[in-house]
């Protein structure tokens, strides 16, 4: 075991791991946050706390993970390295781990022209995989980026993101090599739709041994209405919804079209599950976090160990 | 303004617009001697710089003609003026001359009265816009080529 | 070459609005080889001045000059005969010529006719676009010759990111994927192994982050 980390244990002892995602609110409104957690406490083994995710200023994701913490979840802090330089980031892992916070996501972040703020620097002083070294770095050797000596080193448990269904695909699986190769303990991946495309991701994950290096957790997301399908399929950039799923939306009158949702969304973590080499899945109910229990739930994957 | 007689400035290219203006010439179809026209060997040799000078130096409107389309002896001269001409629109309603002064026309040799009837409808066009507003306040033209 | 473009019409009226005499200087490199601010730029712009001025009755000399660049102070000396009388300069050079006139003649404001852009290269006649950000370190050599800091849009080492899709930036699909390039080439060079070696954290010292830089030449300068 590198860390204390929750999921670490849950993902060690074998378990199929669960974990969702708070976003943190566009003001100082700490209620929110630990409503969205209520929701989640005892249902997830962490909580992913997006940072200023689509480039739109929001409550910190160290704050909020704060508050998750206090409320004794798991908090899984995102840091991106579109607006901060390394300096302040080392600065926040070492503050997250003071405040309680192990475990960690490393991403680059949507570019600021997605934003409220298309006018600021895209700071990128080092990219998610220098971050992820930067990280390992910190806790396994105890030294900063540059050099010196960390007294009280952070034990954080390294995440990464991937995405199987960005372009271009053949590199998709070797970008995955270095994340790992950079010191990168688990990967959540960007929320799976088309599963054939994911299997053959997959495949070739397995054939260079990389389910055995890290814990893979398959992302997934309930659908809430054919709009969002449609969105998702047409506007999100990396994203992969197949035309079925989107039909399949559209034939429901619009009340139960939520329940469709959610309905698909288990079907895809049954398949997932008997994949070999996913380690656990990462549901990502933006705005619809009540809905992660009954998920979690009719998936099977209820109560979570207690590790 | 009464008496204004607006000065026109025509570049006209040698193989199609400025062989129409003979034409109309010798077939006696009247058109404005308002109408001062440059002859060059393509509409795609005129340049910003010509038609700017052109407006410093008095001109109150400026046309620059050329081939039809896909007729150009030198092969897209007429679609480089034509791109030029739209440029320059922009940069003149900067300047505060306005893009209605400028315009790119395209004609083949044989049409004489097509020549005729573009310099007659130019002329009145500027007519009715008034001289060119560069021509200062203190009543001092710029010097007409 | 450095890309620059003209700023707005009525920013550089409001420039000169106060003077009653002016020099417009122009360079014969890069702003001419991007058509911004070579000879004829500085004829068309001197013409469109003066014409935009009349219009409220003022009347302004602009004289003309055009020099082989500005970026050498051996030709902004070029400039001393004509600066008689002139009450500003305004040049249609990049920053760097610019700010050399305003060294050399320290009792005239100085003003820029356009904004300087980027380091880039012709992709065809009138289209220019970025291919350098002077890092100080050029690693070239080992992304197949595209350029991750000048062309990748999140200046990602060990990109693509995940928002690459069919070979564009998801910041528009005007933008090439850097790092789409960059696989393609490695792949043209038989090289794909190589996109495993992880490139490290950049010192950004080389790239201005440890101030404004300086090159001398000992065997060059006195």
């Amino acid at each position: 075991m590198k860390t204390e980390s929750t999921l670490e244990k849950v993902l060690a002892s074998g378990n199929f791991a669960v974990t969702s995602e708070c976003g943190p609110p566009r003001g100082a409104l700490p209620d929110k946050v630990r409503e969205k957690g209520n929701y989640l406490k005892g249902v997830v083994d962490a909580v992913n706390v997006t940072d200023n995710q689509t480039a739109m200023v929001r409550m910190s994701s160290l704050a909020a993970s704060v508050l998750l913490k206090q409320d004794g979840l798991d908090p899984l802090l995102q840091m991106v390295t579109r607006d901060r330089n390394r300096l302040a980031m080392q600065a926040d892992i070492i503050g997250a781990y003071s405040l309680g916070i192990n475990t960690m996501l490393c991403l680059s972040g949507d570019h600021t022209q997605f934003g409220d703020h298309p006018m600021a620097a895209n700071v990128h002083d080092i990219d998610s995989i220098q971050l992820i070294q930067m990280v390992k770095t910190m806790r396994d050797e105890g030294k900063f980026q540059g050099g010196a000596d960390i007294k009280g080193p952070p034990k954080m448990f390294i995440g990464a993101a991937a995405n199987p269904f960005a372009d271009p695909f053949e590199l998709r699986v070797m970008r995955l090599a270095k994340k790992i190769a950079a010191g990168a303990d688990f990967i959540q991946t960007q929320c799976i739709f088309n599963i054939e495309k994911f299997e053959k991701w997959m495949e070739g994950v397995r054939a260079r041994g990389l389910h055995r290096k890290c814990y893979i957790l398959a992302g997934v997301t309930p659908m809430k209405s054919v709009g969002a399908a449609r969105y998702m399929k047409n506007k999100v950039p990396g994203m992969d919804v197949p035309a079925e799923l989107v039909e399949r939306m559209g034939a429901v009158p619009k009340e139960k079209q939520p329940e469709e949702g959610v309905n698909i969304c288990i079907e895809i973590i049954e398949r997932l599950k008997k994949i070999e080499g996913v380690a656990g899945i990462h549901i990502m109910a933006i705005d619809w976090e009540e809905k992660v229990k009954e998920i979690v739930e009719r998936a099977g994957l209820f109560p979570r160990p207690q590790v | 303004m009464e008496n204004f007689e607006p000065v026109i400035v025509a570049f006209c290219c040698h193989y199609c617009a400025y062989t129409a203006a003979d034409m109309a010439g010798s077939q006696r179809l009247a058109y404005p001697p308002n109408v001062k026209i440059i002859r060059v060997p393509c509409s795609g040799k005129v340049d910003a710089i010509h038609i700017v000078k052109a407006f410093e130096k008095g001109a109150d409107g400026v046309y620059v003609a050329g081939c039809l389309d896909g007729d150009c002896h030198f092969k897209n001269g007429n679609n480089r003026a034509n791109r030029r001409v739209e440029y320059m629109k922009k940069y003149l309603d900067e300047i505060g001359i306005g893009r209605e002064r400028l315009e790119m026309v395209m004609m083949s040799a044989g049409m004489g009265y097509l020549f005729a009837q573009i310099a007659t409808e130019m002329t009145e066009k500027i007519r009715r816009l008034g001289p060119s507003p560069v021509h200062s306040m203190n009543g001092q033209l710029p010097i007409a080529s | 070459m450095i890309t620059a473009e003209r700023k707005p019409l009525e920013e550089l009226i409001e420039f000169v609005r106060p003077f009653k005499r002016i020099l417009l200087v122009g360079c014969n490199e890069c702003v001419t080889v991007c058509a911004a601010g070579g000879r004829k730029e500085v004829g068309l712009l001197a013409s469109g001045l003066k014409m935009a001025l009349l219009q409220n009755g003022q009347d302004i000399e602009i004289r003309e000059h055009t020099l082989e660049r500005q970026c050498d102070p051996e030709y902004i000396d070029e400039l001393l005969p004509m600066m008689d009388g002139v009450e500003a300069v305004m040049s249609m050079a990049c920053g760097c010529g610019v700010q050399e006139i305003a060294r050399r003649y320290k009792d005239r404001p100085v003003f820029p006719a356009v904004n300087t852009k980027f380091m880039g290269a012709s992709e065809r006649q009138g289209e220019w676009s970025e291919r350098c950000q002077g890092c100080g370190n050029c690693l070239l050599g080992i992304t197949g010759g595209i350029c991750p800091i000048a062309r990748c849009s999140k200046r990602l080492m060990n990109g693509p990111c995940g928002g690459s899709v069919t070979g564009k930036c998801e910041i528009s699909r005007d933008v090439d994927c850097a790092w789409q390039l960059i696989w393609d080439r490695l792949k043209a060079l038989g090289l794909e192994e190589q996109y495993l070696n992880i490139i490290p954290a950049k010192d950004w010292r080389s790239a201005g982050g440890g101030g404004p830089r300086k090159i001398i030449r000992e065997d060059l300068a006195e």
